[in-house]
């Protein structure tokens, strides 16, 4: 007598359908599995914290200066020593976060704001439109860009907020061009097709279809931008018109010290060091995220 | 290929006008008076006056436009305000040596990314790829200017093996030439070379994934031979073309390592003269540098296309 | 005849020496790059020093601002004072051969006042006309006794170019300069550097020891110092204050430190534009005064200038004859500072500090900034470009700025221009008769005694309003090999080349 026990097994289960993780997630996972990324990531979030809690962790005041601690070497009482002026090289180095990672990240934001915007316009709308948007870019990119930040900055005025405005100005067409290449490329897609012939508005079509998909090159041309600007910030310091005394930013620290390398070099060694290790990581992190994000890259 | 070229060509003129519109702008619209600037230590009213009247400072922008433009049409890229000088000289005299920095640059940018590169992609994942990187990256996450002046300190200064500053033309003396431009085109090259091993990594992860490299590897090649003899060939051609491309990064980054070093090139010559409202000068260098850089661009897109036979049909 | 090959070797090696010792090169670093080299259009403090070797002028100054004799030999003022007449010197020649003459002599004047663009009108305007008496013999008349006028002509407007080559080029005249001084023009690469041979004609040749000498401007001070370390340049002008302690310690260079005759200090706006009248410090004469009290100069020279600088408080040095010694240098006194804002009804005055962006301005607002504040100042520090902010100071849109003057050797080159009525360097708007009145007294009476009581009685008034305060004198710092002899420490800060030996 056959006795097929399909039916009755108390041990089978129905396969249960595992869910396929979203291509974040799977991102995030490559990222972790990436060593150089993840160092990357590691020290600018210890920038971060950094900048964040200056006023807990710096042992002095950054601009208070003292007439009689003038360009000391690093001792016991100040770790990184002194400037030209007797203020600790240490605390400007730590409150100096705050002014370089401001102008990585703000610049960069400024130019994600103007280049998406406009590389959208220019996608979408096509047209004279883009013709138009497409030369005055080409000319943007042909002009050096340190040239076109120096003239930005000089007539905006020297300070932090306007060197950031000129440099996010200044390295906004990058990211023109690339929102308007992913916009091309998507915009034939047959899910945007379909959104349109439903009805869609115009708007919301490029917000909630096209907008998600160029994120993920964005993002890794955004955190190599920010490794460009903390260096364009150092430059534009270097030429007096960066952040003005006596609010310490590394690259104004780097311009008063070049004057004293023979004599003090602590000054220049370590906001040299800093803007190193920072705009590194940010190279790292960007690269991790390249390889992470972009199918292409194995 | 003829019609490709020609419609570039044409795109070329809207861009070139937009240029020369967005630098005049932003010279003139530069703050301060530049009859002032330029007046110096002796501001006497007749010398304003006189200031004024010839760069035509109290006529309207456009107008002022128009009188730049005519003029470069015609040749004449007006003249430095500081110095007399015509800037069609100034740009002729200069033109060499920014050329011949930005191809020592070009040089020692290859020289590093290449071999970075194919390590790094070779060695993906493991300790060599962080080293590889890390090192093509040192260049791109230090100021030039601050990385320029310890490389002077260093082998001018305490060894004493180069000159700190200064040029010698190659005709002169090809060998005090090298010596001076040796610092400054590293410092420069230094720059670029990790967005070209970057190229040459991807590059090269292409090409060592590709069908032929695994049917070397079938054949029992050694490693050796099908990564350097055969991946390299093909990874090369974008990188080489990219690198043509980044001439024009060059150019930016000259601007602080000739101030630092003192190489009398076209970075240096339009510092001086956004500071001092040298209008013309600024304007007429710009103009040729970005006219340069978009013709550049025109020629390595060729060259990619020609070069690359899955894009030639 | 037969040569032996020994006697052909002494015989050319006989024929190189004269070649080889003469070929002598002097390459002087620059803090900037020359404007024009024409002196009448020429308007940079560091062109004057390339001057120095390629056109000489009427009359010199010496270590102690002494007018000595260079182009003219001797001069006489006529009875009114309103005639000056020259002896020139017999046989001089210009680098083209033409005669350095009378005619030569008016045709230059002329040209300072009438070319258009000329920066040395201001300067010869009391000048009505020129008289040629003979060949080497010259009649300047004037309008009205011009003390400072000899000054003058020890300067830029006393420099003589050659008359045929003015004709011929016109403006493009600093293209290829010609003048009568111990150097001839070579060429000129922008920015790179200026070259100028030895001119075999000249008057004073024995004086002249180099074949060549070249001018190379670099901007940085720790790279100009670099390039003398490594042996590039044999001379360097300003060098950094805070090199002082390296270069003293490396024995194979010297320096010189000649305190300048110019100043470094802060203008007010007293009246210049109705802002002046917006903020205490602009209103009120006794807020200037506690302004100035809570300074410590000699703590700013300390901090500022690594103690490279003398503390002044006048247009002129302490130790220049024009000094007022009626108005000395003063203490710092906080205590008299406070009680002085506390009378004027303001303890807490807050005004803005404008200053270019030139590192040693920076230093000195910020060391400002930190000293006026104990008295009570709550001043802001506004960074502009250089340029920017002469346009602001000659709009008047500026509370106070920070500004210094390279100095002429006449005490009235510091001062006429600046608090003049209406002059065109008077930022500060001061504008007040009976200082003016003094000020033509200074210029027009000829005797010493007598010019300086009229400064008395300036710097007595200024006293009392402060449109500028004075802060301090620097130190001009040069540095060279030790292999260099015969240096002049002149306080213009220019260096002259005749005398100069390189070992």
């Amino acid at each position: 007598m056959m006795n097929h026990a399909t039916t009755s097994n108390p041990t089978l289960t129905p396969p249960t359908l595992k869910k396929e993780p979203g291509p974040w997630l799977r991102a995030w996972r490559k990222l972790r599995r990436n060593r150089k990324g993840m160092f990357g990531l590691y020290v600018v979030l210890l920038f971060i914290a950094m900048a964040i809690f200056a006023p807990l962790i710096s042992p002095f005041d950054p601009i208070e200066a003292s007439w009689s601690a003038i360009r000391k070497a690093p001792t016991g009482t100040h770790w990184f020593g002194t400037d030209e002026l007797g203020r600790d090289v240490l605390a400007r180095v730590i409150w100096g976060a705050r002014a370089s990672l401001l102008a990585g990240v703000v610049s960069v934001a400024i130019s994600l704001l103007t280049g998406v915007t406009i590389g959208m316009l220019a996608g979408f709308l096509g047209g004279t439109v883009d013709s138009l948007i497409s030369r005055a870019t080409d000319a943007f990119l042909a002009c050096p860009f340190l040239i076109l930040a120096i003239a930005l900055a000089a007539f905006l005025g020297p300070s932090l907020t306007n060197a950031m405005i000129a440099i996010g100005v200044s390295a906004s067409p990058i990211f023109v061009r690339l929102t308007r290449a992913q916009v091309l490329q998507i915009k034939v897609e047959d899910y945007v097709e379909a959104a349109r012939a439903v009805g869609c508005h115009p708007f919301r079509i490029a917000v909630s279809h096209i907008l998600p998909n160029v994120t993920a090159p964005l993002i890794v041309q955004a955190s190599l931008a920010i490794a460009s600007a903390v260096i364009a910030e150092a430059s534009l310091s270097f030429l007096g018109l960066g952040q003005q005394p006596p609010d310490p930013s590394w690259g104004s620290m780097l311009n008063t010290a070049k004057n004293f390398m023979d004599t003090a070099p602590w000054m220049a060694v370590w906001p040299g060091l800093a803007i190193f290790v920072l705009v590194l990581s940010f190279n790292l992190l960007g690269d991790g995220l390249r390889d992470a994000l972009d199918p292409k890259h194995r | 290929m003829f019609t490709f070229f020609v419609r570039r060509l044409v795109t070329l003129i809207p861009t070139l006008v937009f240029v020369s519109m967005l630098i005049f702008s932003l010279q003139q619209l530069l703050p301060g008076d530049p009859a002032l600037v330029l007046a110096g230590e002796d501001p006497s009213p007749e010398a304003i006056a006189h200031i004024r009247a010839k760069l035509h400072l109290d006529d309207p922008l456009p107008v002022r436009y128009g009188y730049w433009i005519a003029g470069v049409l015609q040749g004449d890229l007006g003249e430095s305000a500081r110095t007399h000088q015509p800037v069609l000289d100034l740009i002729l005299q200069k033109l060499p040596v920014t050329i011949e920095l930005a191809l020592l640059a070009l040089l020692i940018a290859l020289v590093i990314s290449i071999p970075a590169g194919i390590v790094s992609a070779v060695y993906k994942g493991g300790a060599l790829d962080t080293g590889a990187t890390v090192f093509a990256l040192t260049g791109l996450s230090t100021p030039n200017f601050w990385l320029g002046i310890m490389l002077i300190l260093l082998f001018s200064v305490e060894l004493g093996w180069l000159p700190a500053s200064g040029y010698v033309s190659p005709f002169e003396n090809l060998r005090a030439n090298l010596a001076s431009m040796i610092m400054p085109a590293f410092v420069l090259g230094n720059a670029i070379a990790a967005s070209l091993m970057r190229h040459m990594r991807s590059s090269m992860l292409q090409e060592l994934g590709a069908d032929y490299v695994r049917t070397a590897r079938a054949k029992g090649l050694s490693e050796r031979v099908v990564v350097l003899k055969h991946a390299l060939r093909n990874a090369l051609t974008p990188v080489i073309t990219l690198g043509a491309l980044e001439l024009g990064t060059l150019l930016s980054g000259a601007v602080l390592t000739e101030q630092v070093f003192t190489i009398p090139g076209f970075g240096k010559l339009i510092i001086d003269a956004v500071f001092n409202r040298d209008y013309a000068v600024v304007q007429g260098v710009v103009l040729v540098t970005a006219t340069t850089y978009i013709m550049l661009n025109l020629f390595a897109d060729m060259a990619y296309f020609m070069l690359n036979p899955r894009l030639r049909k | 005849m037969k040569l032996s090959y020994r006697t052909l070797l002494a015989a050319s090696l006989i024929a190189c020496l004269p070649f080889l010792a003469s070929a002598q090169t002097l390459r002087i670093g620059l803090a900037e790059d020359p404007d024009m080299l024409d002196p009448t259009l020429a308007r940079s403090f560091v062109g004057r020093l390339v001057f120095m070797s390629l056109c000489d002028k009427l009359f010199d100054i010496d270590e102690k601002l002494n007018i000595v004799p260079q182009l003219a030999t001797g001069y006489e003022w006529s009875a009114d004072s309103k005639a000056l007449t020259l002896k020139l010197r017999e046989g001089v020649t210009f680098h083209d051969g033409e005669k350095m003459d009378a005619e030569a002599v008016k045709y230059n004047l002329e040209r300072h006042k009438t070319l258009k663009g000329s920066s040395r009108s201001g300067e010869v305007r009391p000048i009505t006309s020129i008289d040629v008496v003979d060949a080497n013999t010259v009649r300047l008349n004037l309008n009205t006794p011009f003390a400072p006028l000899l000054a003058v002509l020890a300067d830029r407007a006393g420099m003589m170019v050659s008359p045929k080559a003015a004709e011929a080029l016109g403006e493009k005249f600093s293209n290829s300069p010609v003048c009568s001084g111990p150097f001839k023009f070579v060429d000129r690469v922008a920015q790179d550097r200026i070259t100028l041979e030895r001119f075999g004609a000249y008057w004073n040749k024995d004086a002249v020891h180099f074949d060549k000498v070249v001018y190379t401007p670099i901007t940085d001070a720790t790279v100009r110092l670099a390039n003398l370390r490594s042996g590039q340049f044999d001379f360097i002008e300003r060098a950094a204050s805070s090199d002082i302690a390296s270069i003293q310690k490396d024995a194979r260079l010297k320096f010189s430190k000649i305190t300048e005759i110019g100043y470094q200090g802060i203008t007010i706006n007293t009246g210049k534009t109705e802002r002046a009248q917006s903020q205490p410090l602009g209103q009120l004469a006794k807020v200037r005064e506690a302004f100035e009290l809570s300074l410590d100069r000699a703590g700013i020279v300390q901090v500022a200038m690594d103690g490279q600088a003398t503390p002044g408080n006048q247009w002129v040095a302490p130790n220049n004859s024009y000094y007022s010694k009626n108005v000395p240098v003063p203490k710092r006194d906080l205590v008299r500072a406070r009680a002085l804002l506390k009378e004027a009804g303001i303890t807490n005055p807050t005004f803005t500090l404008m200053t270019p962006t030139t590192s040693d301005s920076q230093k000195i607002a910020q060391v400002v900034q930190a000293m006026a504040k104990e008295a009570g100042f709550n001043i802001k520090i506004q960074s502009t470009e250089f340029a920017t902010s002469l346009s602001l100071a000659d709009k008047g849109d500026f509370d106070a700025y920070v500004l210094g003057w390279s100095g002429r050797a006449d005490p009235d080159g510091n001062i006429y221009n600046f608090i003049g009525c209406k002059q065109p360097s008077n930022y500060s708007g001061y504008c007040v008769p009976e200082v003016d009145a003094l000020l033509n007294d200074s210029r027009s009476k000829l005797q010493p005694a007598e010019r300086l009581a009229a400064y008395q009685g300036i710097a007595a008034q200024m006293n009392k309003d402060r449109p500028l305060v004075y802060l301090y004198h620097r130190d001009w710092l040069w540095a060279y090999t030790n292999k260099l002899s015969g240096i002049r420490e002149i306080p213009d800060g220019l260096l002259r080349v005749t005398g100069l030996k390189l070992n």
